[in-house]
């Protein structure tokens, strides 16, 4: 049996998987997922890439201030600087491998997408994500769980960039695969060591996560990119998980084990007092009549 | 048998509306009504949760608390089929018919809150093994299946088919071996739900030994309920009340309260954040210090043999520890939340309704079952007459030796 959140089957044909868990896409190299730099020095707040977002996913067109169902990216002012906010399109991500029925699914090219047909509205996604990333359709008869699916359907599986990368004049929002964007990223830093701060966060946190920021200003100013370990948070879970069948076979013996030997116990016990009982009959002069005081009752 | 029976029927001719049967009455067409809305309107309609609060009251209350007070009902059967302590054999069917009843209203208090009631059934079907909720929601369905077969006997007998119940006696140790380890399961894992949000779950309640705590607190709170229901049975349907057994449940229960706390004391040096106790203004620090105070108060209650050997003590003592284990699946489930997300949520009276709703489908179904089926056992002369005998080592006739459950 294989141990952690690794590969359950072969690899191929990660949506719609019927019957097993489709993690198989785990087996992609982190560095090779397709993610996203969002370069908070060089954003200029033009919502751009929010406006372009509403498009390709036919969103309706409301000022918003922070994520909702229509709205799955928001660029915040936070100090200077303007600090785009969306999926953030986890190596390992909290909310796929919490959905009972994997509706949630990272794919083998990065997109962490949503299958509606599956999702049985339970909410465990929304309470699991560390980033608070995705939103719900509230007031729907067949609500849906709403974030940024990386444009997977319409865009990248047809190989063309996101609507927000596209969107953007700025080199502020760059679309490649973690390991290309890590080395860009690095060689912003080091051309101009004076605007950036050293930092490629999403690089390391929670195993890596496919959207990563550069920034000026240290990421303790940005309260939605939270100082978080490397360890990714699926195997907090798996780690008991996995022991679970080990310990359902041990405890189902102990307990048959247990029943034997109590009920045994218990046998030999009335057997034995049967014979006593049975050879005070035989000895006493006057049979006694052991019924004689339930009749009465 | 029919002598009883009669008993029971004339008390019930003695039946007059109190004030509790203006409160049901009231509940059910409240919680009638909101349903209604619910499964017209959707959840934004009735409730306060949002995309900051997803997780409310009825994940809370309705489906954490549910689940862990029909604990009652494996703890109980294993004692008396795994561990054949007989003395707790005739509180069976009662504890059966609890959690019989609670893990189905569970089911249906999953259909309000999940946003796609007609789907209830994917996980059946749609795995995802690395998911909690996965293995939590079959271990539901599984366990279900066992209480309704360990259940089945009292309805077959009912009908007369006394082959399937002799048959079905014959099942009983497997089934209930599998349902303690199912039990086992998915109490725990209910704690390790909250597992994947270290960075969530405020740092009072995050703990590595999370399932441990959900499963030592179920077992509590499924005896607790069972004395509960005992009071409810001796008060509404003239039941016997087997004291010795109760008191002999609740020094049970005091073991795992003790066993509970000092794992609380560990856990919080574990994590150092005693001195976090000292923040008194804060909610949090609030909740879980009464939190606390529900643990060691019934247990210190429960140490006083004065208390204890009371009904009034009893019953408070029941009363107690079901408040806080209440507390306890409130506060880990949203109240650890809310520093996190940043807002407070209160239920709505839509919510509450609901919640108490499934509570009042609860007690109705408990009565008509009481009132059709063979529910508890016949009085207390058959239990002694029959530990007499098992003292005496006779031979005891077939069905005494293994009642029906
Ligand atoms: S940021 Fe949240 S929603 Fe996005 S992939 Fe990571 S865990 Fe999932
Ligand atoms: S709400 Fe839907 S997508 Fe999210 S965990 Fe539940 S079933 Fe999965
Ligand atoms: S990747 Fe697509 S869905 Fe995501 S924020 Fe950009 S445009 Fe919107």
């Amino acid at each position: 049996m294989r141990r952690g959140p690794e590969p359950l089957s072969d690899g191929k044909n990660n949506k719609k998987t019927f019957g097993l868990s489709p993690h198989a896409h785990h087996q992609t190299d982190p560095d090779d997922y397709m993610g996203l730099l969002i370069d908070t020095v060089r954003c200029t707040g033009c919502m751009a890439c929010f406006m372009a977002c509403k498009e390709v996913n036919e969103l309706p067109n409301r000022n918003d201030e922070d994520l909702n169902k229509d709205t799955y990216t928001v660029v915040k002012k936070i100090g200077d600087a303007f600090v785009r906010r969306l999926c953030m399109h986890c190596v390992k991500p909290a909310c796929e491998s919490v959905c009972p029925v994997a509706a949630l699914q990272k794919t083998a090219l990065g997109p962490v997408i949503y299958d509606e047909d599956r999702c049985i509205g339970c909410r465990y996604c929304m309470m699991a994500c560390p980033f608070g990333i995705p939103t719900y359709e509230w007031d729907s008869m067949t609500p849906r769980v709403e974030k940024c699916y990386m444009c997977y359907e319409k865009r990248v599986s047809q190989g063309k960039l996101t609507g927000c990368a596209q969107a953007c004049a700025y080199g502020a929002t760059i679309m490649g695969k973690r390991k290309d964007l890590i080395a860009l990223a690095r060689k912003r830093i080091q051309d101009n060591p004076d605007k950036y701060h050293p930092y490629i966060y999403g690089e390391h946190e929670l195993g890596g996560t496919g959207t990563m920021y550069l920034s000026a200003v240290p990421f303790e100013n940005i309260p939605f990119l939270p100082a978080f370990r490397d360890e990714p948070l699926p195997i907090l879970t798996w780690n008991v998980l996995h022991r679970l069948p080990d310990i359902v076979v041990l405890a189902g013996v102990l307990m048959a084990g247990v029943t034997w030997i109590v009920n045994r116990r218990l046998e030999r016990v009335r057997e034995e007092r049967g014979k006593t009982a049975h050879a005070n009959e035989q000895e006493s002069a006057q049979p006694q009549e052991p019924d004689a005081q339930e009749k009465t009752d | 048998m029919s002598l009883i029976s009669t008993t029971a029927i004339r008390n019930r001719a003695g039946f007059k509306p109190t004030l509790w049967t203006f409160v049901l009455a009231f509940v059910l067409i409240a919680g009638a009504y909101y349903s209604f809305v619910r499964f017209t309107h959707g959840l934004g309609d009735v409730s306060a949760l949002s995309d900051k609060v997803p997780w409310g009251l009825w994940v809370g209350f309705d489906v954490l608390c549910g689940v862990g007070l029909a604990a009652g009902g494996f703890t109980i059967t294993a004692m008396v089929y795994i561990f054949n302590i007989e003395r707790f054999h005739h509180i069976t069917r009662p504890t059966v018919l609890t959690a019989y009843l609670g893990y189905i209203l569970v089911s249906v208090a999953l259909m309000y809150d999940i946003g796609r009631p007609y789907a209830i059934w994917h996980p059946l079907f749609m795995w995802n093994p690395h998911s909690v909720m996965f293995e939590v929601s079959l271990c539901v369905t599984v366990y279900t299946s066992v209480l309704t077969i360990e259940f089945l006997p009292v309805i077959l007998e009912r009908l007369r088919m006394h082959r399937a119940v002799a048959f079905l006696r014959r099942l009983i140790i497997p089934l209930v071996i599998v349902g303690v380890l199912l039990s086992t399961l998915h109490q725990s894992s209910l704690g390790t739900v909250f597992l994947i949000a270290p960075y969530k779950v405020h740092p009072l309640w995050y703990s590595p030994l999370l399932p441990i705590f959900f499963f030592v607190s179920a077992v509590f709170a499924g005896l607790a309920t069972t004395v509960f229901e005992s009071f409810m049975s001796y008060r509404f349907f003239r039941k016997q009340l087997d004291t010795e057994v109760l008191d002999a449940l609740l020094r049970m229960a005091g073991l795992l309260l003790a066993l509970y706390f000092a794992l609380k004391l560990i856990d919080l040096k574990n994590k150092a954040a005693f001195s976090m106790l000292y923040q008194l203004n804060s909610t949090e620090v609030r909740m879980f210090l009464l939190e606390m105070a529900l643990i060691v108060l019934p247990l210190a209650l429960i140490m006083m043999p004065r208390v204890r050997g009371t009904r009034r003590g009893m019953f408070l003592i029941s009363v107690l520890v079901i408040l806080g284990f209440v507390l306890n699946r409130m506060n880990v489930s949203v109240t650890a939340f809310s520093a996190y997300h940043g807002v407070n949520y209160f239920p709505t009276f839509p919510e509450f309704m609901i919640s108490a709703f499934m509570v009042g489908i609860g007690f109705v179904a408990f009565y008509f079952a009481v009132k059709h089926f063979a529910i508890f056992p016949e009085e207390e002369p058959f239990k002694q007459d029959y530990d007499d005998k098992l003292r005496a080592g006779m031979e005891l006739p077939e069905i005494e030796k293994r009642p029906a459950l």
